[in-house]
C-alpha cells in the first residue's frame, strides 16, 4: 500500500479508523436472529408449564409452586445461554470474515457497558423473586435489558439503540398489564431480536 | 486546477500516523497494543510513528502500570486535536475542487 494517498482515500481511511476504534460493528444480524428464535422457545416452553400447572398440577396435594418457579427459572436460564452462545458464535463468524479483532478493546467496553445495568437488574429481580414478587420479573428483566443495550449502543451499531428503547419501552408497559409478562417477554426479547436481526442483516450483511 | 497541497500537514502524510490520530480522536486515551491491534503492524513501525508525532507535540504519552506490566497511554492534545481537523478540513477542500 503506498504511504501517500488521494484525499479521497485519505478520508475513507481516517473514517475508518475512528469507526474500528470506538465501536464493535461486527455485531451480526444472525445473532439477533438467533436470540429472538431462542427467546421465542422460552416463552412457548414456559407457557406451556404454567399451563401443566394449572390444567393438572394446580388443587392436587402435591402440587408445587416452587417446582413451578424452580422449572421457570431453568428455562430462563438454559434460553439466556443458548441465546448468548448462538449470539457469539455469529458475531465471532462475522468478525473473522472482516478481518476485525473479536476480543479487544473495544469489545470489552461494549461488553461492560451493557452488562453494567444488566447485572444491576439480576440482583435486583432475585431479590424481587426472594419477596414473591414474580409479576414484576418480566417488566424488570426488559427494562434492565433495554437499559443495558441503550448504554452499550454507544460502542457499537447505533440501531441498537432503537432496540433498547423498545426493549425499555415494553417493559413499562408490562407494568400496567402484569398478569401478561409472558406476552411482553416473548414480544421484547422474541419478536423485537427477530425484527431488529432482520433489519441489520438486511441493511449491513446482505451483499456480504 | 489549483489544490492546496501545501497546506496538507506533513506530519499526516502517512496512514498509519492518521490511523494514530483518528483512534486518538475518538478515544480519551489509548494504549500500545490497541494501536497495534487496529493499525495491524509492528512494535517498532508502531513505536517510530508515535515518536514522530510526540515530537511534534501532538500526542502526549503517560507512562503507566498495570499491575506489574507497563502500560503506556497516549492522548491527543488540544495543538494535536487542532491541526488534525485542520487537515481534514483541507482534504475535504481538495475534494470539493477536484469535482
Amino acid at each position: 500500500m503506498p504511504e501517500q494517498q488521494e484525499p479521497i482515500e485519505q478520508l475513507r481511511e481516517i473514517r475508518n479508523m475512528m469507526e474500528r476504534s470506538s465501536r464493535f460493528v461486527s455485531l451480526s444480524g444472525w445473532s439477533g436472529i438467533t436470540a429472538g428464535l431462542a427467546g421465542l422457545l422460552g416463552a412457548f416452553l414456559a407457557h406451556r408449564r404454567i399451563g401443566h400447572y394449572y390444567d393438572v398440577e394446580y388443587g392436587q396435594a402435591n402440587a408445587s409452586p416452587e417446582k413451578l418457579y424452580n422449572d421457570l427459572l431453568l428455562i430462563a436460564v438454559g434460553i439466556f445461554i443458548l441465546a448468548f452462545v448462538l449470539a457469539i458464535f455469529f458475531t465471532w463468524r462475522k468478525s473473522r470474515h472482516s478481518d476485525l479483532p473479536f476480543w479487544g478493546e473495544v469489545s470489552k467496553r461494549l461488553l461492560m457497558n451493557t452488562m453494567l445495568p444488566m447485572l444491576a437488574g439480576g440482583i435486583f429481580i432475585l431479590r424481587l423473586m426472594e419477596f414473591n414478587q414474580y409479576d414484576f420479573v418480566a417488566p424488570a428483566c426488559l427494562i434492565f435489558y433495554g437499559l443495558g443495550l441503550i448504554n452499550g449502543s454507544k460502542y457499537t451499531l447505533g440501531e441498537v439503540r432503537y432496540l433498547g428503547m423498545a426493549q425499555l419501552f415494553l417493559g413499562l408497559m408490562n407494568l400496567f398489564f402484569m398478569r401478561d409478562g409472558l406476552w411482553f417477554w416473548a414480544a421484547g426479547f422474541g419478536l423485537m431480536h427477530i425484527v431488529y436481526g432482520t433489519a441489520m442483516w438486511w441493511k449491513y450483511e446482505r451483499k456480504a | 486546477m489549483n489544490l492546496p497541497i501545501h497546506k496538507l500537514n506533513k506530519a499526516f502524510d502517512n496512514r498509519i500516523r492518521l490511523g494514530i490520530m483518528s483512534a486518538l480522536l475518538m478515544n480519551e486515551e489509548v494504549n500500545f497494543n490497541f494501536l497495534k491491534e487496529l493499525l495491524d503492524i509492528t512494535d517498532g513501525n508502531l513505536a517510530s510513528h508515535l515518536k514522530q508525532l510526540e515530537e511534534t507535540k501532538y500526542i502526549k504519552v503517560t507512562k503507566g502500570f498495570l499491575g506489574r506490566k507497563t502500560n503506556t497511554t497516549y492522548h491527543i492534545t488540544p495543538a494535536g486535536e487542532k491541526a488534525f481537523r485542520e487537515h481534514l478540513k483541507v482534504l475535504e477542500e481538495m475534494i470539493a475542487r477536484s469535482k
